[in-house]
């Protein structure tokens, strides 16, 4: 039984509501006039969802008339999956890597098959890559992946266990390796032996690693996303360290997606859709941009062309069939990575 | 049928404490139970009988019962010192025994990993004795050292504080050294409440993960503790096999645990008798 108080609430919210709808100017669909959004995202996405949450909100009330009130939360993105998969109930995901994004699907049915074709550009609006941070002047003459293996150069990256960040940091290498004139698996198993040997701490987070090579002082080369690099470079390792970009690179396509069992439940996905539909936007992809991520846009990516430099990228798709695959071969209990510690002993 | 105790309102209280023990501590370790049983008995052998496993948990033990044995004389020093002098900032130095409680273990982390990495203020000092501390297993005991030394002090100050002087006057006047006074007398009042202290940082030791993965390097083989192993497994949402591995640690912390319980027991009833 409901109480008859809240039927009788709702009937009076509903010709409340709809005497409003009347009296304003654009009858059209009823909508609350406050909606609140919440956006489960990764770690460096910090800054850029700030400044793109407020874009979008003065966006959608000009539209509208509807303001929009847009949560964030930030962390590890596989913890972030895990949170929302146990309960956490995000109207949007933007997360760094599909395979998390995914688990959504293949842990709690939380979002449908086929959801990464849901938007352009395989969901993801925005994108990066993978380069090189050195020491000023490159002492250690650091110019491609090759150098990571070399003897004598001590290489920073996290643990690919724990970060999705540093996932991209070891396909990267992996496919370098790989297609190399001669190169096979073989060798390509041989020289991610060969740098990892040249690994000296591991950290659990991109993050972390950073804090490593800039604040620690050690290690002669940080691989790390293009716009962490960016940062270190500009803001907070200024005139200490430089940026080395590799000859061939990975196309790191954090995807996004909204959650359609949370956002049927809360009433959102109409706003939820237009917020990552914004992201492709000029303004959506110029604050991309000034963030130090690869737009999608062409016209965006022609002004802002010379800070990315010109790499041969290739998507995970492409070169390993997929994260599902990746993931299995490489990361997984028992996979390649493991195998480099355990023939270690 | 049963003698009514002096103290009333046993069943109540009694009754609230199973209930609170029951749902804050034993269902969600009953969950830990039930989930790492998804895994099967074949797979949960080849987990915990993995040479990585097995590693890491020598590691996090092994460093855990040094820190706590570190901490069991460095607490009794500070908590002596506390106890027994009075002297300008001992206040300061009372209150600030608590730090390591109050500070986030990622600050505590990365303020250790800061001091002792190669580059840091000791880190360089032990780099010319040929000592590494950060990102070697030392680390790993400096940081579980420095989050769990209150427990040894807060348990044993009180009981340095109620210990009488007389005591100790008595067996200087019947004519003991220095030495045996503190053995035959104070340590025997002492110990149990050592052991509780010792029990409690090697808790706190055998739990911790957010100070020492920035400190520890997290290398596999080498410097990677079981806690990591675990949050490897959730990062793959192997959740089967991270509860196991919980459950691994469940168990062998519990009996580390009840052993030192036991010793307890039999300290108390081995001197329990003859004092106070």
């Amino acid at each position: 039984m409901v109480p008859r108080i809240l039927i009788l609430g709702a009937v009076a919210v509903a010709v409340l509501a709809s005497e409003a709808s009347r009296a304003g100017e654009p009858p059209a669909p009823a909508r609350p006039e406050k909606v609140v959004l919440l956006n489960v995202s990764y770690d460096p996405t910090r800054e850029l969802y700030a400044e793109y949450d407020a874009a979008f909100a003065r966006h959608w009330e000009a539209q509208t008339g509807q303001k929009v009130e847009i949560k964030q939360s930030h962390g590890g993105s596989g913890k972030q999956a895990r949170a929302v998969i146990d309960g956490l109930e995000a109207d949007v995901v933007t997360l760094a890597l599909a395979w998390d994004v995914d688990a959504l699907r293949r842990e709690a049915e939380l979002i449908p098959e086929g959801w990464q074709q849901r938007l352009p550009q395989n969901s993801a609006p925005y994108t990066s890559t993978i380069v090189f941070v050195v020491r000023k002047g490159n002492p250690k003459q650091i110019r491609d992946w090759g150098d990571l293996g070399r003897e004598g150069v001590s290489v920073i990256t996290p643990n690919p266990k724990t970060s999705g960040g540093a996932r991209w940091n070891y396909l990267a290498a992996w496919h370098w390796a790989l297609e190399r004139p001669g190169g096979d698996e073989q060798k390509a198993r041989d020289f991610i032996a060969r740098l990892f040997g040249n690994v000296p701490v591991l950290d659990t987070g991109a993050r972390g690693s950073t804090t490593t090579f800039a604040e620690r002082n050690i290690g002669d080369v940080l691989i790390a996303w293009e716009n962490e690099a960016f940062l270190l470079e500009r803001d907070i390792a200024r005139g200490k360290v430089e940026i080395v970009v590799p000859s061939s690179s990975i196309l790191a396509e954090p995807p996004v997606a909204i959650v359609d069992r949370y956002v049927d439940k809360h009433g959102t996905r109409e706003v939820a859709e237009a917020y990552l539909r914004y992201l492709y936007s000029d303004e959506g992809q110029e604050i991309v941009a000034r963030h130090y991520y690869r737009p999608r846009s062409k016209r965006v990516m022609a002004r802002h062309a010379e800070q990315f430099a010109k790499v041969k990228l290739f998507t995970i798709d492409q070169a390993f069939g997929g994260w599902e695959q990746a993931q299995r071969k490489h990361f997984d209990t028992g996979g390649v990575f493991d195998q480099l510690y355990e023939s270690k002993r | 049928m049963t003698r009514r105790g002096v103290l009333p309102g046993f069943g109540l209280s009694l009754g609230i404490s199973w209930l609170f023990l029951g749902l804050v501590v034993l269902l969600p370790l009953s969950g830990i139970f039930l989930r790492s049983f998804e895994l099967g008995w074949g797979d949960f052998w080849r987990l915990i009988s993995d040479p990585r496993t097995l590693a890491a948990l020598r590691l996090s033990f092994g460093a855990a019962l040094a820190a706590a044995v570190f901490d069991l004389f460095f607490g009794l020093l500070v908590a002596w010192v506390l106890a027994r002098y009075r002297f300008p900032g001992r206040g300061l130095v009372d209150a600030s025994v608590d730090l390591p409680f109050a500070l986030p273990t990622a600050v505590a982390g990365l303020t250790l990993t800061a001091l002792y990495a190669p580059s840091g203020l000791f880190g360089a000092a032990f780099g010319l004795l040929g000592i590494q501390v950060a990102f070697a297993p030392l680390g790993i005991v400096v940081a579980m050292a420095f989050v769990s030394l209150p427990f040894v002090v807060r348990t044993a100050q009180p009981v340095l504080e109620e210990l009488d002087p007389a005591l100790e006057e008595a067996a200087a006047v019947l004519g003991a050294t220095r030495w045996q006074t503190f053995r035959k007398v104070i340590l025997p009042n002492l110990l149990p409440a050592l052991l509780t202290g010792f029990a409690l940082a090697l808790a706190r030791a055998i739990g911790e993960y957010g100070s020492i993965v920035f400190i520890s390097g997290n290398m596999p083989m080498r410097t990677e503790i079981a806690p990591l192993l675990i949050v490897t497994r959730l990062e793959q949402y192997d959740y089967a096999g991270a509860t196991a591995l919980a459950l691994v640690m469940l168990v062998v912390a519990f009996v580390l645990l009840l052993a030192i319980n036991l010793l307890q027991r039999w300290s108390r009833k081995r001197h329990g008798a003859h004092v106070l």
